[in-house]
């Protein structure tokens, strides 16, 4: 069966290969830092299960001091230049979306077609991690794709792959810190500290009123904690089930389906989600880390206020 | 109340642009402290924590795949491309992949677009494409704005998309949880209540997108 292991074991060995290329990275004055980030989250990705919640939790620490300390370089892996890849571009023309667009096609297949196959009683690919193996396995079929049919030297997809994750740097991390963070908050109790918070002292003495304050309640909550999974059973147990569905009689499907969207409003306005917000600055090469966001807040606000509108509207009807 | 110190120091620490990463692991010492946890136990809490989310960085594997078409010049022959169709501008090009991308995450296939794989190499230099095309050279802060907002719409169309999917986590989530609270839904209904707003957002996005085109047109005859 193909699960996350193997998965793991590819992401392992691509950030090793990353770890060795950057090591002999002439051009990057920084190269040893590099080197020892990669090569920390191939051992991560290796043989995390071996290494113990401490000896992870090191791990986790030495990451984050190579990265705060300002240890982390650029590689500058051979490449192309924007004069060649501008004659590459009318060379190959539209053949050069083959590759970009057989990823979806791969993954498609793969949740669709390969999820059913069983060999001998045991499924093809573990049922329940099918959407990352089908990932993993269209990330690997769409680089050799365009390494053949654009005539790509073997080693561009690591160097290549190299460039782009040094041009994110350590944002790439930050969505799997975050989601460390968010388990030791629940460890902690700190959602339920701010739900008290949050049902103790704000009134909810109209329906109005009240709608208000869980949905708010939810975009608020979820800038704090950076996902609205978080904030989701703390409000909803506060507010939405006791006031809106116990003393306003409301419908719970409209309730919660509302109430998780607000929580994605304040998902569109928070750095703490890294991976939507953060990561695409990086990626796009933007000098404000906080420019994605700022696109996005003169949506979310008005999605807000429509979503407590067709909450008042659609929910106890 | 002291256990709300650790989200004090995420936003002042956010706020103040330390290292995220360093910022992070303050926060999830300062929270286990003030919970009375041993600084081992919250080292241990936190790596466990890392290591059991491993899968939140393992889409990075797509990184190869876009970095080797990158080098053979795709984002090159997406800007040029868009050129050729004199009549599309950014407004509506961006809200043709707001549609793509809703309708796609509302079938559940939320992983065949997204920043890495679609943003960087196609939509972005699609979007840069036909500004140019139509207005000539761009500054370097309308190429900015002009890529913030492509990164813009994913997400928005992603979000009020995903939704609207049977098997997605959070309606998953929200009938595990109504579950046990003693109220039993069809996760369908959970969908089905998700549309308006998908509606809401879609509207409201794309008169943004057709503001922001007339501005960028408008900055370009001044």
């Amino acid at each position: 069966m193909i699960g996350l292991g193997a998965v793991y074991a590819l992401a392992g060995l691509v950030f090793a290969a990353f770890a060795v290329l950057s090591a002999f990275d002439r051009d990057n004055p920084k190269r040893l830092g590099n080197a020892g980030f990669w090569g920390l989250m191939a051992l991560s990705f290796l043989a995390g299960d071996r290494l113990g919640d401490a000896g992870n939790g090191a791990l986790v620490v030495g990451l984050a001091l190579i990265a705060g300390l300002g240890l982390l370089g650029r590689g500058n892996p051979d490449t192309t230049t924007p004069a060649e890849r501008r004659a590459l571009a009318e060379r190959f023309g539209e053949r050069l979306f083959i590759p970009a667009l057989t990823l979806p096609v791969v993954v498609i297949v793969g949740v669709l077609a390969l999820k059913p196959i069983t060999i001998g009683g045991t499924p093809l690919l573990d049922p329940k991690q099918v959407t990352l193996v089908s990932l993993a396995l269209a990330a690997v079929i769409a680089a050799g794709l365009g390494v053949i049919l654009l005539r790509q030297p073997l080693i561009s997809p690591l160097q290549e792959g190299r460039r782009l994750m040094d041009t994110v740097g350590w944002a790439a991390l930050l969505p799997q810190f975050l989601a460390a963070l968010g388990a030791v908050f629940a460890l902690a109790g700190v959602g339920k500290a701010v739900g008290d918070l949050v049902t103790a002292n704000l009134p909810m003495d109209t329906r109005a009123a009240a709608v208000a304050v869980y949905c708010l309640g939810m975009a608020g909550f979820t800038m704090i904690m950076g996902n609205a999974f978080a904030a989701f059973p703390v409000l909803t147990a506060g507010v939405a089930l006791p006031v809106l569905v116990g003393r306003y009689g409301g419908d719970p499907a409209v309730i919660c389906a509302i109430g998780m969207l607000s929580g994605f409003c304040g998902t569109l306005m928070t750095p703490l989600a890294a991976n939507f917000n953060l990561v695409p600055p990086a990626l796009l090469e933007l000098p404000d880390r906080h420019a994605v966001i700022k696109a996005q807040i003169p949506t979310a606000l008005p999605m807000l206020i429509a979503n407590m509108v067709l909450m008042y509207v659609l929910a106890f009807r | 109340m002291l256990i709300l110190l650790g989200v004090a120091v995420v936003v002042v620490g956010f706020a103040a642009r330390f290292n995220p990463l360093l910022v992070v692991v303050a926060a999830a010492f300062v929270t286990g402290l003030a919970a009375h946890l041993s600084p081992l136990m919250v080292l241990a809490a936190f790596g466990k924590a890392f290591n059991d989310n491993r899968y939140v960085s393992a889409a990075l594997l797509v990184y190869p795949m876009v970095g080797v078409v990158e080098r053979a010049g795709l984002q090159e022959r997406a800007r040029s491309l868009i050129g050729r169709f004199k009549g599309v501008s950014i407004g509506p090009l961006l809200i043709g992949y707001m549609l793509f991308r809703q309708v796609t995450s509302a079938l559940g296939l939320t992983s065949i677009a997204g920043q890495v794989q679609a943003i960087r190499p196609i939509v972005a230099p699609m979007a840069e494409g036909a500004v140019e095309a139509r207005d000539g050279a761009i500054t370097e802060a309308a190429r900015h704005r002009i890529r913030a907002q492509a990164a813009a719409t994913d997400n928005i169309a992603l979000f009020f998309g995903e939704d609207i999917f049977l098997a997605i986590g959070s309606i998953l989530l929200m009938v595990g949880f109504l579950a046990s609270g003693g109220i039993v839904l069809d996760p369908i209904q959970l969908s089905v209540w998700s549309i308006p707003s998908a509606v809401a957002a879609f509207a409201i996005h794309a008169a943004r997108l057709l503001l922001f085109d007339r501005r960028l047109r408008r900055e370009a005859k001044a």
